[in-house]
């Protein structure tokens, strides 16, 4: 009888993981709980703090999600994955998400079966060298030692550009990121490359920060964004505007704090985004009106969200620079909400 | 019939198994038929460009791999090798890491089954904790051990840095081993084939001394003489054919980026990288402690009257270990031996952790990540190991039968 009941079981299994792809909304709804995927710790993005609560950009974009599709910015199942792993993870229904410091490029839109919603940080990938190398631009680095790690743009990126300048290279690629740092601070390589939030974050780790510098060149665009399953446009949609609701709500002042008092704002931009009266744009998405208030409730908006994890204020002290809104000469310019 | 004594068709153990087994049939093919369907939809019905696998795998790699055995091998170039020749590297590298591991493992544990059961208080003892420690620890925590151990030798990657063995010749540094690296000539293939024929004199000597010794009881010392054989006649068709050999050795660049200068020369002399050193040792000193296991219990397979009967007649110790002892032991030792070779072979795929490129950290991992072909690409690494395997296991079954019991 057991035989028959795991088999079932097991059928059963495979039939819901069919099910699973159509209607990711209702099942999150169903499961009372948004599965996020995120790094294995970067500080910064998305790491667990020592009370093992998960912090960082990603990590309140699941929240802000989890806010306007369940009301609870809190109802968020993390679910840290390697660089390598994180793509199947998404396509095979293992997350609803994929928060995980994700470069948006042609090949991983197109061709992986998930689609990219946004971006939520412009990043470039940036080299950190030992201050007391002597070289102080990335075109010095001819016969350099670059240790990165596995499965990611990164790998491609260095690959281009040294070979686009002649530049000669062996590169030692890791799979797990502290080993990483470990194998750079032990005088393996003497470069060490990824993202430049991930270099700035990673740097904190090292045994004497302040003797390694970060070199000024950018080699690559990496926009950074969240991504979802290509075969639920429902679904990409609700993440798609719960971004562009955080942006907006940037631009048009409103806060965790004074969006109480902003319900009776004035102003029909802000009543649109809260859903305040006859507003209700969360209908047609399968939301309720109030969906971008619950959302920015959660967590704050874009700017907040910036400010408390990779801020100046933060260790890892990043400029907003191009991540600044675009009225204030920088990338970040949402869809209206109208 | 129970049917007809007023007992239910449920109670009917022949009616039940045949009905349950119909239901196991038709769940298992309900299990395959969900699974196939929901792979090609869910799966090969997202990729949108028509690309087929074989396509993506022609196309070029794009990504640097590590400076190893295969790399050499296939002469992988970041521009223009293919992602099958990036399969390969990490096949060759899988392989040479295995090799390597099984030949230093299988000597080195032979030893430490022996040591085991020395009379010797300090070779016993040493054989012991060894065993007992490398037995009893993870094997990854044994890797990012002798990571760290090398990574404490040299902390730099120039010449400066470099712990010098001899000087010119061999050096130490964060990034690797540096070697003289040797190179036939013309006329190479001369003392190749006086090896050859070396090797099979050897063996015809061996051969004709134990027939000698079956017919008339007198010795001859085979192996020194077959030994010398094997050392005399290549070295003397070296120097026939004018020592054909040229030797390059490591060379430090002084010019060029400031990385550059005082830094060695790479594809200049012979370089193993620290991963590959560290990998190497981890999986053969862990395998070792097995295998002295696997040779201790062999031994003591071997009855007491064995070694007292060789006493009797007047053979040395070594002699009775040799062509006694180990005769009979190995015929308990073989097979066990071989699920440690596939072990250790098995085990190089943790190498992803410390960046060294054998099969699964490059094509399953890199590889993988860049073309997103997960099903196939892990599909070829579960057959590359299966190949493995299953070659490994025939020669192991191969030598078994020749070493088993002749039953007259």
């Amino acid at each position: 009888m057991k035989k028959t009941l795991f088999l079932a079981s097991a059928a059963a299994v495979a039939l819901t993981a069919g099910i699973a792809n159509a209607g990711t909304l209702e099942d999150v709804q169903g499961k009372g709980k948004l599965a996020c995927g995120v790094s294995q710790g970067l500080p910064g993005f998305s790491a667990a703090t020592e009370a093992g609560v998960y912090e960082g950009l990603d990590v309140d974009f699941c929240r802000a999600v989890a806010a306007a599709v369940l009301g609870d910015g809190q109802a968020v199942e993390f679910t840290p994955l390697s660089a390598k792993d994180r793509f199947t993870a998404l396509s095979s229904g293992e997350i609803d998400v994929l928060a995980r410091n994700t470069t948006w490029t042609i090949s991983r839109d197109t061709d992986l079966g998930i689609s990219f919603v946004g971006v939520t940080y412009y990043d470039g990938q940036g080299m950190m060298v030992p201050a007391d190398l002597g070289v102080s631009s990335a075109l010095e680095l001819d016969g350099a030692v670059i240790c990165t790690n596995t499965g990611t743009t990164t790998e491609l990126n260095i690959t281009d550009y040294f070979n686009q300048h002649g530049m000669s290279f062996e590169l030692v690629a890791i799979e797990n990121s502290d080993e990483v740092v470990a194998a750079y601070d032990s005088g393996r390589c003497n470069v060490f490359t990824t993202d430049r939030s991930g270099v700035a974050a990673e740097r904190l780790k090292l045994a004497d920060p302040d003797a390694h510098i970060v070199l000024p060149e950018i080699i690559s665009k990496e926009p950074l964004g969240p991504s979802v399953r290509n075969d639920d446009d429902q679904w990409m949609k609700i993440n798609r505007w719960v971004l562009n609701a955080l942006l907006e709500a940037e631009e048009f002042g409103i806060t965790a704090a004074n969006i109480d008092e902003m319900l009776a704002s004035e102003n029909p931009s802000v009543q649109r985004i809260l859903g305040v009266g006859e507003n209700d744009l969360g209908a047609p998405m399968g939301l309720s009106a109030d969906w971008a208030y619950k959302a920015i409730k959660a967590v704050g908006n874009y700017g907040e969200i910036y400010e408390r994890n990779v801020g100046p204020s933060t260790p890892l002290k990043l400029e907003r620079g191009v991540n600044a809104l675009w009225s204030n000469g920088g990338l970040q310019y949402a869809a209206p909400i109208r | 019939m129970s049917a007809g004594r007023g007992k239910s068709l449920l109670y009917d153990p022949k009616l039940r198994s045949i009905f349950f087994q119909a239901l196991f049939g038709v769940a298992l093919i309900w299990l395959l038929y969900t699974g196939f369907t929901n792979l090609f939809e869910n799966y090969y019905g997202k990729f949108t460009s028509d690309k087929t696998f074989g396509g993506i795998m022609d196309s070029p790699a794009g990504i640097a791999i590590l400076t190893t055995f295969g790399t050499w091998l296939f002469e992988y170039s970041s521009t223009d090798s293919s992602n099958w020749t990036a399969f390969m590297v990490g096949i060759a590298n899988t392989l040479i890491v295995a090799f390597i591991g099984i030949i230093i493992a299988t000597v080195w544990g032979f030893l430490l089954g022996v040591f085991r059961l020395s009379k010797n208080f300090v070779l016993r003892s040493f054989a012991t904790v060894y065993i007992e420690t490398l037995r009893n620890l993870p094997l990854l925590l044994q890797i990012f051990f002798w990571i760290i151990i090398f990574r404490l030798f040299s902390g730099g990657l120039k010449e400066k840095d470099a712990v010098v063995f001899v000087d010119g010749a061999l050096y130490y540094n964060a990034d690797g081993l540096r070697a003289p690296f040797f190179d036939w000539l013309e006329g190479g293939h001369i003392v190749f084939w006086a090896l050859i024929v070396a090797i099979f004199s050897a063996f015809a000597i061996s051969r004709w001394a134990r027939e000698r010794q079956a017919s008339t009881g007198q010795q001859f010392p085979a192996f020194w003489v077959g030994l010398l054989t094997l050392i005399a006649v290549p070295t003397i068709a070296f120097f026939i054919a004018g020592k054909p050999l040229s030797i390059e050795y490591p060379t430090v660049i002084t010019e060029g980026s400031i990385l550059k200068r005082g830094a060695f020369e790479s594809g200049h002399g012979m370089f193993v990288a620290t991963e590959m050193i560290a990998l190497t040792l981890a999986l053969a000193m862990y395998t070792a402690a097995f295998i002295a296991e696997i040779v201790r219990a062999g031994i003591n397979s071997v009855a007491n009257g064995q070694s007292e009967a060789a006493g009797a007649l007047g053979i040395s110790n070594s002699v009775a270990l040799r062509k006694v002892i180990l005769p009979q032991a190995m015929r308990v030792v073989i097979p066990p031996l071989t699920s440690q070779y596939l072990n250790l072979t098995k085990n190089s795929s943790l190498a992803a952790a410390i960046g060294f490129p054998e099969v699964v950290a490059l094509f399953g991992g890199t590889i993988l990540n860049q073309t997103g072909r997960a099903v196939e690409i892990i599909m070829l690494v579960i057959m590359v190991y299966l190949t493995i395997s299953l070659l490994t296991s025939a020669f192991m079954n191969w030598f078994n039968n020749r070493m088993k019991l002749e039953e007259r």
